[in-house]
């Protein structure tokens, strides 16, 4: 059975400013930042409470993983915002919203009120979207 | 487009300014009357207040920043004399022995440990990358790549 998810994507345009996007801004630790030959890096970097949890900043290069054409539509579909990642939990959604907004994080969505608890979305500076909720909307068994 | 209407904004914007004010001053000496005042808060109102939002109290949220920056000096192989004097502390017991409280680790352990893990690294990176990664990018036919890691 699986038991955890070790490693997960997120596409980016650029790993450089990835990397500032995700540690100066977000606030997560980079875990490893490895030269993988001339043009490309192994780039991971983890939520501060979810240090088992490695995220991948993979460019969208053409390559053997992504021919021209592939890579183009990738790219297309971030500068559309049609790439939604996922949900960041937080302890207090209000705050963590002034803070990302303090350093340059661009918002699709202040704190709203929705019927499934209080969400706000921003994005990355590649174009990814995500949720941002606080813990208390979710249900856990923990 | 959005809006920044819900209740009680200018208090979170005091509280987040303080907070702001620790992670950009924490190698200062400040302490929770100067953090307060950046905030414009009376003491006791404030340590309440931030303590309701972050889940600790000012002093404590600070002690907890100059540890993780203190790890990331580590990381980069400054000395623990360095990593002490750099996030603030005055005393180099008082840093190891909370630093060991927080990590479960001395400083030096840490270093070492950290300078150990980098060594493994840099000998054989794609131990350390999931195989579909290296197999699908052709990481492991890269002949840059095995000049750079040799």
């Amino acid at each position: 059975m699986i038991t955890r998810l070790s490693h997960t994507t997120i596409f980016v345009r650029n790993q450089d400013s990835a990397y500032d996007f995700y540690t100066n801004k977000l606030g997560f630790k980079v875990v490893d930042d490895m030269p993988m030959g001339k043009d490309t890096r192994w780039l991971t970097v983890s939520p501060p409470d979810q240090p088992n949890l490695e995220i991948v900043l993979f460019p969208i290069t053409v390559g053997k993983m992504y021919p021209e054409e592939t890579a183009n539509i990738m790219l297309e579909l971030l500068q559309k915002g049609k790439l939604n990642n996922g949900v960041f939990e937080c302890n207090d959604i209000y705050a963590t919203y002034e803070e990302l907004k303090s350093k340059g994080v661009e918002f699709l969505k202040a704190p709203t009120e929705e019927f499934y608890g209080i969400e706000a979305q921003f994005k990355d500076d590649s174009g990814n979207w995500f949720s941002l909720q606080p813990k208390s909307n979710f249900t856990t068994t923990e | 487009m959005t809006t920044d209407q819900y209740p009680g904004v200018h208090m979170y914007r005091r509280v987040v300014r303080a907070k702001l004010f620790i992670d950009n001053n924490y190698h200062d000496r400040i302490n929770v009357d100067n953090i307060a005042d950046e905030a414009y808060f009376s003491k006791f109102h404030f340590i309440r207040l931030f303590k309701s939002v972050y889940g600790k109290t000012p002093n404590q949220y600070l002690m907890a920043v100059r540890i993780a920056k203190a790890k990331e000096l580590l990381q980069v192989e400054k000395s623990v004399s360095e990593a002490c004097s750099s996030v603030g502390f005055e005393s180099l017991s008082s840093f190891s022995g909370l630093f060991k409280k927080v990590t479960g680790f001395t400083p030096s352990v840490f270093l070492k440990q950290h300078q150990e893990a980098k060594k493994a690294r840099k000998k054989a990176p794609l131990k350390f990358v999931p195989g579909c990664f290296i197999s699908n990018n052709g990481w492991d036919e890269n002949s840059n790549f095995r000049e750079m890691t040799d």
